[in-house]
């Protein structure tokens, strides 16, 4: 416990670092991933592309997507822009078949009693289908950031800075403690964003909360999620 | 014969579904157990096959009580069909069948040869042996719970609202259908139904059961029309209302049989 | 373009296929290693998932166990044990197998879950044992599924094995590690591509074997059978899945 005490400056500052990376990465692909998902589950034929798409990218190693990536965008190796891509092209295989499944869980009945009262195509989208969507949207959210906070460890071993610096580094030292606070820092910090996330959550969409076993149904479970290591 | 001496069934979380029934099931006869949801009458019937066990009392198959006997042994050895048809969506018409014959160790060309019979029996054809279940219809699937009951041609049958889920039309077709193979088979059938007409139109015998799990009358349609045990079954049953407080009147000669109504169900045959 | 091509040629490379860590040899490792981890994962969480899905007992631990487990780092996990044990095979195996469990974990239960209580209650009603029930009703229903968390688990282990790599001298990792050393792009490039290869024919295997596994008189309810893609999102998403079974 004295490496934390007398390396605790280091410690916070990783977490900085850590966030830096993870943060971006989570609000782009949620921003990408909403649209996308929402053409998937419109139009059919872009499903089946869009999915497949997802479920490629999802199966690639990230060690190697790390180390590939900079082939084709040109940004270096150690530069964390190419983490943050990377990690954004993870989160959207995530999320666009979340998403797709959000809209499609807005029944039929509510879309079409929208349109009848006289939304246009925009504002139903803003102002029904979305909000309706969101619960299950958030779920999505929620297993990224998790998998995201992880992944963005593994950047460590190519040489971008991240609470994985302490893996490596407590590795190559031998010093036990230094990768056990790194572990507890990644599962606090996804824990605290985690919360944000849920908390954000039920202040946009208070009617969620009273529909408890449905919101149940919906994120308390976002487990057969392996993360791409 | 199946007897419910003092059964009573309390479910863990309190609830009472049945309480101090006792009633004798007759033998090759039809049996219906009607009521409105909450009566206890599919927990009653779940009890013959010991899928429930009584918390009070026992139950008792031709003089044997059957918390002696070993569950599984015991249900292989009664019919069993419910609501939705309850066949496994994985295996074809023919294998869900020879489901229990197979399991009781019956060979396989034997319990093959059977399960086709069987499917004559209760009206299908054998060309539909192939098919899975979702490729049938909401009354061919039912038809093949119906043989799939009878597989292993057991003296009881329990029927759990067999024709709940299907429209009017098939419904009365399939009780019709019953009626004949009843005639024929002649098993000790339990029935469980929430629908009056059709307890009346199956049942030798109906028990009529309210809410918290107690029997109100159990007797032959024509006695509890009669002697309608309280006000609630009198009210159930509909005996002073509707198309069942049927009155004569003479229009033109002839005697005009009409419902509380008025409306017409038909002529009086002199 | 330039430094793909670079990394093609390092595979084309001829002096890369035989002797000590060639191309095949590593190849050979990482399957080797991964299909050993998968089957002590499969060992150990198959089981337990089918207890919890059949029962429903220790559900709420099996979520929070295998949910909290998904926030672990690998790397963390992999130099923890590779500090604690040393050097060599045994310590990636155990970090992978822990991090396999939670994705198969999940999908069996899930697949047990997913069948309809009707059919089981059915099966049950004719004099199934409860043994038999699990055997010829939940397991071949909810297949499907169970073989989706063995295809996330699957690429989990292959990926994680790629970075095993950095604490034992094993699998295609091994290119991606020396390449940095050496700064070897072509190397880091072209041990990547394999480990990608890999992951994606295996990935397509899992597709077709999920396919093969939706029972006969399943895949006939639904118009084009199961979706294609892996089930796991769905899974994610939990409520889809069950729903959809329940019409």
């Amino acid at each position: 416990m004295n490496w934390l005490w007398s390396n605790l400056d280091r410690v916070g500052e990783l977490m900085l670092v850590h966030l830096a990376l993870s943060v971006p990465a989570i609000i782009l692909s949620f921003v990408v991933s909403v649209p996308l998902g929402w053409l998937a589950h419109r139009y059919r034929w872009s499903r089946g592309v869009l999915l497949s798409i997802c479920a490629l990218l999802y199966a690639i190693p990230s060690l190697a997507l790390f180390i590939a990536l900079p082939a084709l965008t040109g940004f270096g190796l150690r530069s964390p822009v190419n983490l943050v891509i990377a990690l954004t092209l993870y989160g959207i295989a995530v999320i666009v078949r979340t998403a797709a499944d959000a809209f499609d869980s807005v029944e039929a009945d509510v879309r079409q009693s929208a349109t009848a009262m006289g939304f246009a195509a925009s504002g139903r989208f803003w102002g029904v289908e979305l909000p309706l969507a969101g619960p299950v949207l958030l779920s999505g959210l929620r297993v990224v950031i998790v998998s995201t906070v992880s992944l963005a460890t593994v950047g460590a071993v190519i040489g971008v800075q991240s609470l994985g610096s302490l893996f490596t580094d407590g590795f190559q030292r031998g010093i036990q403690v230094e990768i056990i606070v790194g572990i507890v820092a990644t599962i606090l910090l996804a824990l605290v964003l985690d919360w944000i996330a849920v908390f954000a959550g039920r202040l946009l969409m208070p009617w969620s909360r009273q529909r408890t076993g449905r919101a149940r149904a919906n994120s308390a479970e976002p487990v057969t999620e392996a993360d791409p290591a | 014969m199946i007897e419910f001496r003092g059964v009573t069934k309390q479910f863990p979380d309190g609830t009472v579904a049945v309480e101090g029934v006792d009633i004798v099931i007759p033998p090759r006869k039809t049996t219906v157990l009607v009521g409105s949801s909450g009566s206890g009458k599919t927990t009653l019937l779940r009890m013959i096959n010991r899928m429930v066990d009584p918390t009070e009392g026992r139950v008792l198959i031709d003089g044997t009580d059957v918390a002696t006997r070993e569950p599984v042994a015991l249900r292989r050895s009664i019919g069993y069909v419910m609501q939705n048809s309850g066949l496994l969506p994985h295996r074809k018409v023919i294998d869900n069948v020879a489901t229990v014959p197979l399991l009781r160790g019956t060979g396989k060309r034997e319990a093959y040869a059977r399960a086709l019979e069987l499917l004559d029996t209760v009206g299908l054809d054998r060309s539909l042996a192939d098919r899975y279940p979702s490729q049938l219809s909401g009354g061919q699937q039912q038809r093949v719970g119906v043989a799939r009951g009878l597989a292993v041609d057991p003296n009881i049958l329990l029927m759990d609202e067999p024709f709940g889920a299907v429209d009017p039309i098939v419904r009365s077709e399939l009780q019709q259908e019953l009626l004949r193979l009843q005639g024929e088979l002649g098993k000790t059938v339990v029935f469980v139904t929430h629908d009056i007409d059709e307890a009346f139109l199956l049942g030798d015998q109906v028990v009529i059961m309210q809410q918290g799990g107690k029997i109100s009358q159990a007797a032959s349609p024509v006695e509890i029309l009669a002697n309608p045990a309280d006000d609630f079954v009198a009210d159930f049953v509909g005996a002073d209302r509707g198309k069942r407080a049927l009155h004569v009147t003479e229009v033109g000669g002839r005697k005009i049989v009409v419902d509380a109504d008025g409306r017409p169900a038909g002529i009086l045959a002199s | 373009m330039n430094l793909l091509l670079e990394a093609v040629a390092w595979i084309a490379d001829p002096a890369h296929w035989s002797g000590a860590g060639s191309i095949p040899q590593r190849i050979w490792e990482h399957v080797w290693v991964s299909a050993v981890v998968l089957l002590i994962a499969c060992a150990i969480a198959l089981p337990l998932g089918a207890i919890i899905g059949h029962t429903g007992r220790g559900r709420e631990v099996a979520v929070m166990v295998s949910g909290g487990l998904r926030a672990l780092p690998t790397l963390g996990v992999l130099t923890l044990f590779g500090i604690w044990v040393g050097i060599g095979l045994t310590a990636p195996i155990i970090a992978l197998v822990i991090l396999a469990i939670p994705p198969l974990l999940a999908g069996a239960y899930a697949g047990f879950e997913s069948v309809d209580r009707r059919t089981i209650d059915a099966a049950r009603a004719m004099g199934m044992r409860e043994s038999q029930i699990v055997g010829k009703v939940e397991t071949p229903l909810g297949m499907p599924i169970i073989v989706g968390g063995i295809r996330s688990a699957t690429l989990q282990i292959i990926a994680t094995a790629t970075l095993a790599a950095y604490i034992a001298d094993d699998g295609l990792g091994r290119f991606i590690f020396e390449g940095l050393k050496t700064r070897d792009y072509a190397e880091m490039l072209g041990g990547s591509l394999l480990v990608i290869a890999l992951a994606l024919v295996v990935d397509g295997g899992f597709a077709i074997a999920q396919r093969l596994v939706v029972p006969a008189g399943v895949q006939a309810t639904r118009t084009g059978g199961l979706r294609a893609g892996p089930v796991r999102s769905r899974a994610a998403v939990g409520e889809p899945i069950t729903e959809g079974n329940h019409k």
